[in-house]
């Protein structure tokens, strides 16, 4: 199968990239730890959890209800509200503004929906240049890369890495590997986009439909100047970021924070309410606000996959996840990487393109056991080898099925038909373990990185009635 | 155009029979004096970089003074019909040699460029802070412009003790928020910073690379 070829090549070359996994190691390791700081009391942390679990699931229950409210409250507060069904419509959106006020130079704010609009290329194709400017982004910008984690894009690349590559790219700037010089730099070199840009774009973390108010979270200061400095905001969002109340941001963002990176919150906390009013000296004179679905509505057909769109992208499930660390966040090959990413995409993108993406996990429970807002990750990515297996077409999941194999469900057929048979069973097992040793040493991709399973003289239901125990 | 809104809304009307959440949004507020507000908010502050000055709201422009002559800078940008203005003005008067008070009454983008490079720092006051996680709160004005604690690369904000609220949560409470939020309301916590590169962290981003608080008991 094409995808998991591609796969297997590109984790390979991760694996074998001991740069790329130290980078990765160190990384992780610091932010579990930050996050772990962060929450010292455990039933604080569980409250708070149900806390978040509950308001996040209270939004999406009332979702379709809530995004009305929130285009009424924003259009009555001036700011300017798009729906858009595909990441087709929601770039001709962007593009129509920009081309309404004859813009050509965009500064971006971090947005996970404009890389998943591959909103730079589109515009660039017609003729308008994008710059990043959160200092991760910009540093994957300037390498053609695609982030590598949610909140810290760059974490695959080493300070000499990024040293190199703010010389290739900017060679009247001295040479420097000190981490503060080369992020004074980019202030430097960027301010003055800042100052130049037509149009600023940014995404949404939480949007408030009692008042009509999007808020960002951020530390760097990009966010609020790229919502600050040029005369029109666009601000992109999927439809799910909707939450009732105000009053129900502070514990989200309090859970936010602390997840993501063990902040007890974040340097900028930047709420949005209109475009600058009459008698205001600044800000943009008109702010508009994307409302993107791109399958999301989809995926809330299914009363349990739904619970996926409950993320508030904080990416503690990818700093935590064993196949992550190793791995890294461009092996998965799709936009979000790690537990969330694996949930979502091959829901998003189809199980025939992203099918490989839920077996890209060891099970171990880590990634539901610190997610703020409790998606039962595990569950869900069980959930999605069953849906590319399953054969009766009544699931709503794009490419249900598309990884079944005849011959494999055959072998679980007879598998489960045996172990519902006792005499069969017990023959099974006893001619099992007589002719052991003619199980083959190389047995497919299992024995490829790993030895052969040695089947034991003697069952465990001997070993049970040797030692006295017994079923009566 | 396209039927983007109604069919997105059909289809999440569809099939809805999801249960409703009850919820009990009674968040919970430490116990906390107004002392062990002040020591908090100092500390939370401080562990983000912030340089916080405790002062008495008499003679906080003393401290101003003192402060801007020995960071050297050239100028600084203040609101002179904003709430700090005339012990700002008085501070001026009384001492000599501090850096060249500015303001621009116009449209920020009638003077863009000298904001964005020539402004050294710039003086604002806050609406009220929050104790718990060392964060000011702003809803800037026609006065005090969101540039101001944006821009320059030294922002200087004046807190009142007072106006310390335990949580965030609170502030909104109390305040009565949802009642209308203004163009803008802030939270900010520290100078800009980034730990995109190795997860270390580096201060002065984007946003301003000091943040200095007059804290007024």
């Amino acid at each position: 199968m094409h995808q998991t070829a591609e796969f297997h090549k590109r984790v390979k070359n991760a694996l074998d990239n001991p740069q790329l996994r130290n980078n990765f190691r160190v990384a992780m390791d610091g932010l579990m730890e930050k996050r772990s700081n962060a929450f010292p009391d455990k039933k604080f942390l569980e409250e708070l959890r149900i806390t978040g679990s509950k308001l996040r699931a209270n939004a999406l229950v009332k979702q379709a209800d809530l995004l009305e409210q929130l285009e009424a409250n924003c259009t009555r507060n001036g700011i300017q509200v798009h729906w858009a069904e595909t990441i087709d419509e929601a770039n001709h959106i962007v593009l129509g503004i920009m081309d309404s006020h004859n813009a050509t130079r965009m500064i971006k704010g971090k947005s996970m929906v404009s890389e998943e609009m591959e909103l730079n290329h589109f515009l660039e194709a017609h003729g308008k240049s994008c710059i990043e400017s959160d200092l991760g982004e910009y540093i994957i910008q300037l390498d053609h890369e695609t982030p590598s984690h949610i909140i810290a894009p760059a974490i695959h690349k080493s300070k000499q890495e990024i040293a190199k590559l703010f010389k290739a790219k900017h060679p009247d700037i001295p040479y420097s590997e000190d981490i503060e010089t080369l992020t004074r730099s980019a202030r430097n070199i960027l301010r003055s986009k800042f100052y130049e840009a037509e149009v600023g774009l940014s995404g949404v973390n939480f949007a408030v439909a009692e008042t009509g108010t999007i808020c960002l979270v951020e530390n760097e200061g990009n966010g609020r100047m790229c919502t600050t400095a040029p005369p029109v905001h666009i601000a992109v969002t999927g439809i799910e970021k909707v939450l009732e109340k105000l009053e129900d941001v502070p514990p989200l963002l309090k859970l936010l924070t602390r997840s993501a990176s063990g902040q007890h919150i974040s340097t900028y906390f930047n709420m949005i309410t209109s475009p600058r009013k009459p008698g205001e000296k600044d800000g943009p004179k008109e702010v508009h606000l994307v409302l993107l679905d791109n399958q999301r509505s989809k995926i809330y057909e299914d009363e349990e996959l739904y619970d996926s769109l409950r993320c508030i992208r904080c990416g503690a499930c990818m700093n935590h996840c064993p196949v992550y660390t190793k791995i890294g966040g461009h092996a998965y090959g799709s936009l979000i990487p790690g537990p969330i990413g694996s949930v979502i995409e091959p829901q998003k993108f189809g199980l025939d393109k992203f099918g490989i993406l839920p077996t890209t996990s060891t099970l171990c429970g880590a990634c539901g056991e610190v997610c703020p807002v409790k998606i039962p990750l595990p569950k869900l990515l069980h959930r999605l080898r069953y849906e590319q297996v399953r054969d009766d077409h009544t699931g709503a999941t794009n490419g249900q099925g598309s990884r079944r194999s005849t011959k494999e469900a055959m072998i679980w057929k007879i598998w489960s038909w045996a172990h519902a048979r006792p005499t069969v069973y017990r023959t099974g097992t006893r001619m099992a373990s007589l002719f052991r040793g003619l199980l083959p040493k190389s047995m497919g991709p299992w024995t490829r990185v790993r030895s052969a399973p040695r089947i034991a003289p003697k069952s465990l239901h001997e070993l049970a009635r040797e030692e006295g125990f017994d079923n009566e | 155009m396209s039927n983007a809104r109604a069919n997105i809304l059909a289809r999440l009307r569809a099939n809805v029979a999801k249960t409703p959440i009850e919820l009990d949004r009674r968040f919970e507020s430490p116990d906390w004096s107004r002392d062990e507000r002040i020591e908090q908010f100092c500390k939370a502050m401080r562990s983000v970089k912030t340089e916080v000055h405790q002062v008495n709201e008499n003679d906080w422009q003393d401290k101003l003074a003192d402060l801007v002559k020995e960071k050297k800078l050239k100028n600084l940008l203040y609101a002179p019909a904003g709430p700090l203005a005339d012990k700002i003005e008085s501070a001026w008067k009384k001492h000599d040699g501090l850096p060249e008070l500015i303001t621009r009454e116009v449209d920020v983008d009638g003077w863009k460029e000298e904001l964005f490079f020539d402004v050294d720092a710039a003086i604002t006051s806050t609406r009220s802070a929050i104790a718990e996680v060392g964060a000011m709160i702003l809803w800037p004005t026609p006065e005090e412009p969101r540039t101001f604690s944006l821009v320059p690369p030294i922002h200087i904000a004046v807190v009142e003790a007072d106006k310390l609220h335990n949580t965030f949560s609170d502030a909104i409470a109390t305040e009565k928020w949802h009642e209308g939020m203004p163009t803008n309301a802030l939270l900010i916590s520290g100078p800009s910073k980034s730990a995109d590169i190795e997860q270390t962290l580096a201060y002065g981003v984007h946003g301003p690379v000091e943040l200095v608080v007059l804290l007024i008991q």
